[in-house]
C-alpha cells in the first residue's frame, strides 16, 4: 500500500516506461491532474499545439517519420471531439497512435456535465480499440496494453478515456514485463505460417513472364527491414514495381527496376503495367479505389499474390489467388530463402519483352508538362524544391489535393519514412502538423509541408507551435487561389461550374508568416524560384514560401472514376466516353 | 459487393441466412463494438443474442442472425475478429451441423369463445402456460425458428397475440474430442 500513487502519476510512470519522449497536447480542466504531473517531471517533453486537431496530426508525423508511436494528450468533450479526424486518419492510414483524453469524474458520467462527452462512444469506429479506465487499479496495465495494441499487426491509433477522479486516486502501478496480454487481443501470426502458400507464391512468381510487384504502406509499416528485402527480392526477380501513395520510398524512385506511383493520378507505365501483367505481387496494399480504378476492369488476366497482415483485406474488394496473412518482412525473408534454395530464376527472354513493353509505354512520358513564359507551372515548382533538396535528409509531408498528387509525382522519394501524407482519409489540413511532428522527431532534418493555398488554412493556427519550439518547418505552398483538385472534377465533371472553389480573400502570406515572427518568402516567377527555394532550406527559422503557379494546371495523367487502368487521360483535350462519364460523377 | 461500378465483378454467391457465435471477453462496451462493425459497414443482422457463458473468465457468446452472400458473410468474419475482445468467430453453417433454438413469450388474449382453440393449438406446439399471480394467459414456447413461427401464424388466425422472442441462439453439433 505504501508504494501507491496518484493515477496521474501512473499515466507519466506507463509513458516513461513505454520509451515515450514526446507528447502532443492541449490541456483542459479534466486533464488538469495529468498536467500538474507532467509539469514536476523533466523526462517526457511536452508540445503544445493550438488546436487539439494539430496535436493528433502532429503525433501522426512523429510516429511516420520515426517509427515510434505517437501520444496526445488532450481535454473532455471539445478536446476529444477535435481528435476524431485526426484518429480516423490513423486508422485508415495504419498509424500507431496513443491518445490520452480527460473525462469528467465517474460520478458525473452521464449527467450531461461540463464538457462531457461519449468519448469512448464516439471514438469506437475510429480506433483500433479504445478505453474507459475507471479502477486505478488496472490504469498501468490498459497504458501497457494500449501501446502494445497500436503497434501490434496492422497499427493503429488507441485512445484511453481517463475520468479526473481516477486521475488524483492513488493505486499500483504495475510493470510492463507483468503485464500478460491474452493472445486473442493482439495479432499473433503461427511460427510457420502459410508456409505452403508462400511455396505456392514464389513458384508463381519464378514462372511469370509479365509480373508487377505492387507495393503499398504496408512495406513502411513493417519497419526498414522490410524495405531493404522487398528491394532485394524485387532485385532477384528483376520484375518492374510500381508504388502506392503510402508505399512511395519503399523502392528507391532511381531504382531501375520502380515505375514510380500507380493509381487515379499514377504514371501510365505503372498502370498499364498493372493492367496487363499476368503476375501480381501485392505487398502490404490493399487494393484501395484509388488504386484499382473500375474493379470489373482491374489487371484481368492475372494470378494475384496478395500479402497483408490484415486478413479482412483478402478478397475484400479483389479476390486473389494466393493471400498470405503475414508481416511483410517474415514473409519477403522467407520469400527469399526458398527462391534462392530453389536456384528459381525468371525466364529472362519473356522478361526482356515485358520491359520493352513497359519502356514504350515510357515513352509517352505521362508527367510532360510545358512552362509558359515565365509563370511557375505547380509541376515545375516541384521539380525544383526536389532538386535543391535531394542531397539533404528531408521529410516531405503534404496538404490534400493536387499539390499532393504533384508532389507525390515529381518529388523522388529514395527511403521509406521520409514521406508523409494522408492517403486512405484524404484529410486537408493534414501536412502541417505532421511537419511539426516530424521536425520534434528529426530537429536535425529539413521537413517541407507541400501545401496548397485552400488546406494551409485548415491548420494554419498551428504557426504558433511552430514557432514556440523553434522548429524550423518549411511550408511550401502551391497557391493558385482555387481548391484545386475540386476545381479540377468541376471542370472535368460539372460543366466548368466553379461552385464554391474559388478562395477570395486569402491571407498574403508573408505578411502571416511575418505576424507569427516567422519568415515569409514569395515567388511570382520562375526567374524568382530558385532563389525562394535556397533561401527557405537556408532560413533556420519557420518559413512560409508562397509560390504563385498558374491558376487553372490540372493534375495529369488522371483515371477518371469509373475508368480502368488502361483507360488513362493523359490531358484535358482527351475526354472520357460519355458513359462511363456519367457513371464515374456519382463516385468520389 | 456494393452497388458501384467499384463493385465486384466476381461472381457472387445466392444470399443465405447464416449464424454466427462469437466469444467476446465480457467488458464495457464490447456489444457496442460488434453492432457498430454491423451498421458501420452495411452489414444486415437479423437478431442477435448475448450472455455470459462463463463466469469465471468473463467470455460471453454473441449468437448474430445475418443474412448475406457468401463472400460478405466471411467479410463481417474477418471484420469482427479485427475487434481486439472477440476471442472467435465460427460460422455454423460452414460448420456444417448445428443446433438451434429460441424462446417466445406470447400473451394470448383469450376468449370464453377461443378459449378451447388456444389450448389445443399450445398443447400441440407443447407451449407451456407461465403462472404468475396477475392470471394473464402468457405461453412460453422454445425451439427452431420455424417451429416459433408456425405457432405464431396458427394463433394468430384465432385470436390477437402480443409476442416477444429471443432470436435463435444455437452452438454446433459436432463431436468434439477435446474441450477448449
Amino acid at each position: 500500500m505504501n508504494n501507491e500513487i496518484t493515477g496521474a502519476e501512473i499515466v507519466l510512470k506507463s509513458l516513461a516506461e513505454q520509451g515515450v519522449e514526446v507528447v502532443f497536447g492541449y490541456p483542459g480542466g479534466a486533464v488538469l491532474p495529468i498536467y500538474d504531473t507532467l509539469f514536476k517531471q523533466n523526462s517526457i517533453k511536452h508540445v503544445l499545439v493550438r488546436q487539439e486537431g494539430g496535436a493528433i496530426h502532429a503525433a501522426e508525423g512523429y510516429a511516420r517519420s520515426t517509427g515510434k508511436t505517437g501520444v496526445v494528450l488532450v481535454t473532455s468533450g471539445p478536446g476529444a471531439t477535435n481528435v476524431v479526424t485526426g484518429l480516423t486518419d490513423a486508422m485508415m492510414d495504419s498509424v500507431p497512435v496513443v491518445c490520452i483524453t480527460g473525462q469528467v469524474p465517474t460520478h458525473l458520467i452521464g449527467s450531461d456535465a461540463f464538457q462531457e462527452c461519449d468519448t469512448t462512444g464516439i471514438t469506437r469506429p475510429c480506433t483500433k480499440h479504445n478505453y474507459l479506465v475507471k479502477d486505478v487499479n488496472k490504469l498501468s496495465s490498459v497504458f501497457h496494453e494500449a501501446f502494445t495494441i497500436a503497434q501490434n499487426g496492422r497499427p493503429g491509433p488507441v485512445l484511453i478515456d481517463i475520468p479526473k477522479d481516477v486521475q488524483f486516486a492513488k493505486g499500483s502501478y504495475e510493470e510492463k514485463n507483468k503485464i500478460i496480454i491474452p493472445s486473442h487481443r493482439l495479432f499473433e501470426p503461427s511460427p510457420d505460417f502459410e508456409k505452403s502458400k508462400i511455396h505456392e507464391a514464389v513458384e508463381l512468381i519464378a514462372k511469370a513472364k509479365k509480373p508487377i510487384f505492387y507495393i503499398g504502406g504496408g512495406c513502411i509499416n513493417s519497419g526498414p527491414k522490410a524495405s531493404r528485402l522487398v528491394r532485394e527480392f524485387i532485385n532477384m526477380v528483376g520484375s518492374p514495381v510500381t508504388m502506392t501513395l503510402m508505399g512511395l520510398g519503399v523502392v528507391g524512385s532511381s531504382d531501375k527496376n520502380s515505375l514510380g506511383m500507380l493509381g487515379m493520378h499514377g504514371m501510365y507505365e505503372a498502370n498499364m503495367a498493372m493492367h496487363e501483367c499476368d503476375v501480381m505481387i501485392n505487398i502490404g496494399a490493399r487494393f484501395d479505389d484509388r488504386v484499382t480504378g473500375r474493379l470489373d476492369a482491374f489487371s484481368p488476366n492475372s494470378k494475384k499474390i496478395h500479402i497483408d497482415i490484415d486478413e479482412s483485406n483478402i478478397n475484400k474488394t479483389i479476390n486473389v489467388d494466393v493471400p498470405i496473412i503475414g508481416d511483410v518482412k517474415q514473409v519477403v525473408e522467407k520469400m527469399i530463402s526458398i527462391w534462392k534454395d530453389k536456384k528459381y530464376k525468371i525466364d529472362t527472354d519473356s522478361l526482356k519483352l515485358w520491359w520493352d513493353k513497359i519502356n514504350k509505354w515510357k515513352e509517352i512520358d505521362c508527367l510532360n508538362y510545358k512552362n509558359e513564359g515565365k509563370q511557375i507551372k505547380p509541376q515545375y515548382a516541384v521539380q525544383r524544391l526536389y532538386e535543391l533538396t535531394k542531397n539533404t535528409k528531408t521529410f516531405v509531408t503534404t496538404e490534400v489535393g493536387q499539390h499532393q498528387m504533384w508532389a507525390a509525382q515529381f518529388y523522388k522519394f529514395e527511403e521509406p519514412n521520409r514521406w508523409l501524407t494522408s492517403g486512405g482519409l484524404g484529410t486537408m489540413g493534414y501536412g502541417f502538423p505532421a511537419a511539426i511532428g516530424a521536425q520534434v522527431g528529426h530537429p536535425d532534418a529539413l521537413v517541407v509541408d507541400i501545401a496548397g493555398d485552400a488546406s494551409i488554412l485548415m491548420n494554419i493556427q498551428e504557426m504558433s507551435t511552430a514557432v514556440q519550439y523553434r522548429l524550423p518547418v518549411k511550408i511550401f505552398i502551391l497557391n493558385n487561389e482555387y481548391m484545386g483538385m475540386v476545381r479540377q472534377w468541376q471542370e472535368l465533371l460539372h460543366g466548368g461550374r466553379y461552385s464554391e472553389s474559388y478562395t477570395d480573400s486569402l491571407p498574403d502570406f508573408v505578411k502571416l508568416a511575418e505576424s507569427y515572427k516567422a519568415v515569409g518568402l514569395r515567388a511570382k516567377t520562375t526567374d524568382e524560384l530558385d532563389d525562394v527555394i535556397t533561401q527557405m532550406i537556408e532560413t533556420k527559422n519557420t518559413v512560409i514560401a508562397d509560390i504563385w503557379v498558374t491558376k487553372e494546371e490540372n493534375c495529369f495523367p488522371m483515371i477518371q472514376s469509373g475508368s480502368a487502368h488502361n483507360e488513362m487521360m493523359l490531358s484535358k483535350d482527351q475526354k472520357q466516353d460519355k458513359k462511363s462519364a456519367e457513371k464515374g460523377k456519382i463516385l468520389v | 459487393m456494393n452497388k458501384s461500378v467499384y463493385a465486384s465483378p466476381d461472381q457472387v454467391s445466392e444470399t443465405k441466412r447464416h449464424i454466427l457465435t462469437v466469444l467476446v471477453d465480457n467488458e464495457p462496451g464490447v456489444l457496442a463494438r460488434v453492432i457498430g462493425m454491423f451498421s458501420g459497414r452495411g452489414y444486415n443482422i437479423d437478431s442477435l443474442n448475448v450472455a455470459e457463458v462463463s463466469n469465471d473468465e468473463n467470455i460471453s457468446r454473441i449468437t448474430i442472425v445475418t443474412h448475406g452472400t457468401s463472400e460478405v458473410v466471411s467479410q463481417i468474419e474477418k471484420q469482427l475478429l479485427r475487434i481486439v475482445p472477440v476471442h472467435s468467430v465460427t460460422n455454423l453453417d460452414q460448420e456444417g451441423s448445428s443446433v438451434e433454438a429460441e424462446v417466445a413469450l406470447v400473451y394470448i388474449y383469450i376468449s370464453d369463445t377461443n378459449k378451447k382453440k388456444v389450448y389445443q393449438l399450445c398443447d400441440l406446439y407443447r407451449a407451456r402456460k407461465i403462472e404468475n399471480e396477475n392470471n394473464t394467459t402468457i405461453f412460453e414456447i422454445a425451439g427452431a425458428s420455424e417451429r416459433v413461427n408456425r405457432f405464431i401464424k396458427e394463433i394468430n388466425e384465432i385470436t390477437k397475440i402480443e409476442i416477444v422472442r429471443s432470436g435463435p441462439v444455437a452452438i454446433s453439433s459436432i463431436q468434439k474430442n477435446e474441450e477448449e
